[in-house]
């Protein structure tokens, strides 16, 4: 089977030992099984715990950056290790956190909720995997040997930049394979517009993914090639941040998070128990979004407005225009997106009743989760459109990094809730549920407390990336803050993690359902209306042992709608197909 | 479990061209991203420097046959996917033969530019970037001879019925020539 393969050969499939088979009994998988497998599930499991790996070391990162600019005098860490670190952590935030964890969820759940037996091209997908893990891999080495932005070691400095150039590739082919999903292996029935909420927000990030990566990896393909032979266009080691910093802060780390805003849609319906109102407007709604993607397309790092004191000044009313569109088009309209999927959601909260009784919300644990993280997305859109206001000097200051980490950790937080969510279809086990509505607070206190702090010190002028600094202001106690909010966060993902690493290594060790770690799910646990929860807990191999048809977006509340559907539903089937 | 009713067999989505048309709009764009920073860098060349080096010549007759080139490997791209319509496998193996042999002429006359240029790559900004941009469009024709290659081991070893692959090799075929056209404008003809 190469690359080209589309699918997993059933016979291959039904083979494969690295996945539970059907019904909660369990395969033990082989190392080299899972190192190998092109099964969605596994190769999304890699992508999401390699994220949890990364989002550990950012966190702690963030805490040790923190610390070291507490009063300002930069004398905890040595000066030399600083630019390294610095670029540790706003890769690290993007490239070996948010990136893998949001294109993990979407490899994971988006062939389950499609219908799907497999992912479109999965060993491509697993190329994508790999080549993505050896791209962090070197920019670790690199960066532990004065490697990165500012670097002094020149052969490290090359080898970031081929690292970066190496990690962004993977990224695009595993987006690829996920629009690709999305695009061509839908049940039948599923029009486009009936595809699940979030099948569809990783659709528009995907291919918005697809249209950006690879405009940065030929921009690091210029770096390197420049630094390597010349160092005369691009600045050489100095100038790296300046030609790739837009990938790591900025409007288009709204594109990123996309996937987060769908799944928060997407449980909106299922918490409150009915089909989502205005389900066109918040499709609408997602992809507006997904126009943050042309901030990366056109490397902006920054969109600019400049207001000009008391006002738009009126003198060069054309320029002044074009200011103001590209930065409603890039920044503001996005946050509209974001705005118009909170909406609609709050239009789904109205009470309703069925058959005389009020239906009471279904608060499961991630949507708590996904709320929080919207949230935090939310404001850091908005500090990010603030930031490109000229006016308020902002530019150049931790702000940015607030703003930045804001809409990472926010997508962090709902990708936690994600995992939470889909995690009976990995292993048959839940995730227990009051530990996880207990971390969710903290995840959202520890996101808060990273970000908002230095959104504060952005009006102090605390400039970024630098540990030494005039500290005249609040900074001791701004900096106190956001190195407790990033520890924090290091410690709930931790916790997160010591609540989900047990059910994965019994369901790895034991075979027999009944004596696995943690509850045993149902098929459909949470009441979801998606096509994921009409197969077994966990999964089999190829998800769905017949495809099934789809006749709404929810196609499992139209059951419960309708003892009969089954009936109907097979009638259509069979008139459709003659 | 919920039961729900089976569907009939599932139509089928032409996955491989869609896939080859998600993989060439990424090949554009790197494309695109990278010939938008080299016409930025041009324009930023100082006044009273030169962007090209002194003695520096891009030999134009090749340069214009790798255009002409890829135009009439489109051409035989196409005949092979009418050939693969009517399960024609000689005509098949003729029409990705030549789009083989053509695309390693392809190579090989940027190879043969190269040579006649005699440009050092550390020489100047404007080599480097003229190493890149070039560079990556034949990583992007050898990826292309690669497709080929799978393309005829699958039609010629029996997989006749499968005629999509033969339509997602010609439309990789056609972006490309697309985009080698900008590279002729932009890095060749304006330079």
């Amino acid at each position: 089977m190469s690359t080209l393969e589309t699918t997993l050969d059933s016979a291959e499939a039904t083979a494969d030992d690295t996945v539970p088979t059907v019904g909660g009994t369990t395969a033990s998988p082989s190392l080299v099984g899972v190192v190998t497998s092109s099964d969605h599930k596994v190769i999304g499991r890699m992508l999401i715990g390699s994220a949890i790996v990364g989002l550990l070391v950012v966190g702690a990162l963030g805490a040790l950056l923190g610390a070291e600019r507490i009063d300002g005098d930069g004398t905890l860490l040595r000066e030399s290790a600083l630019t390294q670190l610095f670029a540790g952590y706003r890769v690290g935030l993007v490239e070996a956190a948010l990136l893998p964890l949001m294109l993990g969820m979407c490899v994971l759940a988006v062939p389950l909720q499609l219908g799907a037996r497999s992912l479109a091209f999965p060993r491509a997908a697993a190329a994508g995997f790999w080549a993505w893990f050896g791209g962090v891999v070197l920019l670790i080495i690199s960066l532990a040997n004065n490697g990165g932005p500012f670097g002094g070691q020149a052969d490290m400095v090359s080898l970031y930049v081929a690292a970066n150039a190496l990690t962004l590739t993977g990224l695009t082919i595993i987006a690829a394979t996920v629009a690709t999903s999305v695009l061509t292996t839908r049940a039948p029935g599923m029009r486009m517009k009936r595809v699940p909420l979030f099948s569809w927000s990783a659709l528009v990030a995907s291919i918005g993914l697809v249209l950006v990566l690879p405009v940065a990896v030929g921009v690091h393909i210029f770096v390197y090639v420049d630094y390597q032979y010349t160092k005369a266009a691009f600045g050489a080691a100095n100038g790296i941040t300046d030609w790739t910093g837009y990938l790591f802060t900025g409007p288009v780390l709204a594109l990123f998070a996309l996937p987060a805003v769908g799944f928060f849609a997407e449980l909106v319906a299922v918490v409150f128990k009915r089909r989502m109102p205005l389900r066109g407007v918040v499709l609408a709604g997602i992809g507006l979004v997904g126009l943050a993607a042309f901030a990366g397309v056109t490397q902006q790092e920054v969109i600019g407005l400049p207001w000009a004191g008391s006002g738009l000044t009126l003198s060069e009313p054309l320029t002044k225009f074009a200011d103001l569109v590209t930065f409603g088009v890039l920044v503001l309209v996005p946050l509209l997106g974001v705005l118009v999927v909170l909406g609609v959601s709050a239009l789904a909260a109205k009470p309703t009743k069925i058959g005389g009784e009020t239906v009471r919300p279904n608060l499961i644990a991630p949507f708590v989760l996904a709320f929080f993280g919207l949230d935090l997305i939310l404001l850091g859109m908005a500090a990010t459109a603030l930031n490109g206001v000229d006016d308020l000097a902002l530019q150049g200051t931790v702000f940015e990094e607030g703003a930045a980490v804001a809409i990472v950790y926010g997508a962090v937080v709902v990708g936690l809730g994600a995992v939470a969510y889909w995690f009976p279809k990995l292993t048959g086990r839940m995730v227990p549920t009051k530990p996880v509505l207990g971390l969710a607070p903290l995840a959202a206190l520890a996101a808060a407390l990273a970000s908002v702090p230095y959104l504060i010190a952005g009006f102090t002028d605390q400039p970024a990336n630098a540990a030494v600094y005039d500290n005249d202001g609040p900074g001791e106690l701004l900096n106190v803050l956001t190195t407790a909010g990033h520890a924090l966060m290091a410690l709930v993902v931790l916790a997160f993690a010591g609540l989900v690493v047990p059910a994965f290594i019994s369901m790895i060790t034991t075979s027999d359902a009944d004596t696995a770690a943690g509850d045993a799910a149902g098929d459909n646990p949470w009441e979801g209306h998606t096509l994921e929860w009409s197969t077994t807990s966990p999964a089999p191999a190829d998800n769905f042992s017949v495809a099934p048809t789809v006749m709404s977006p929810e196609p499992l509340l139209d059951m419960k709608a309708a003892p009969d559907f089954a009936r109907s539903a097979a009638a259509q089937s069979t008139g459709a197909a003659g | 479990m919920y039961a729900l009713p089976p569907a009939p067999a599932a139509p089928p989505r032409r996955q491989v061209l869609v896939g080859t048309a998600v993989a060439s709009l990424a090949a554009v764009m790197l494309m695109g991203g990278m010939l938008g920073v080299f016409v930025l860098q041009r324009e930023r060349t100082p006044d009273g420097e030169l962007w090209v080096p002194q003695g520096v010549q891009i030999p134009e007759v090749p340069t214009n046959v790798m255009l002409i080139s890829f135009g009439t490997l489109v051409l035989f791209a196409q005949w092979a996917v009418y050939a693969a319509k009517r399960r024609d496998r000689s005509h098949i193996g003729i029409a990705l033969g030549l789009v083989f042999v053509i695309g390693l002429a392809v190579v090989n006359a940027q190879a043969y530019v190269y040579n006649r240029m005699e440009l050092p790559v550390g020489e100047t900004a404007y080599a480097g970037m003229f190493y890149a941009v070039t560079g990556a469009m034949i990583a992007l024709v050898v990826i292309g001879l690669v497709f080929t290659g799978v393309t005829a081991f699958r039609l010629l070893g029996g997989r006749e019925s499968d005629q999509e692959i033969v339509a997602a090799h010609a439309l990789y075929w056609y972006v490309l020539c697309a985009v080698f056209s900008a590279v002729w404008l932009i890095v060749f003809v304006t330079k």
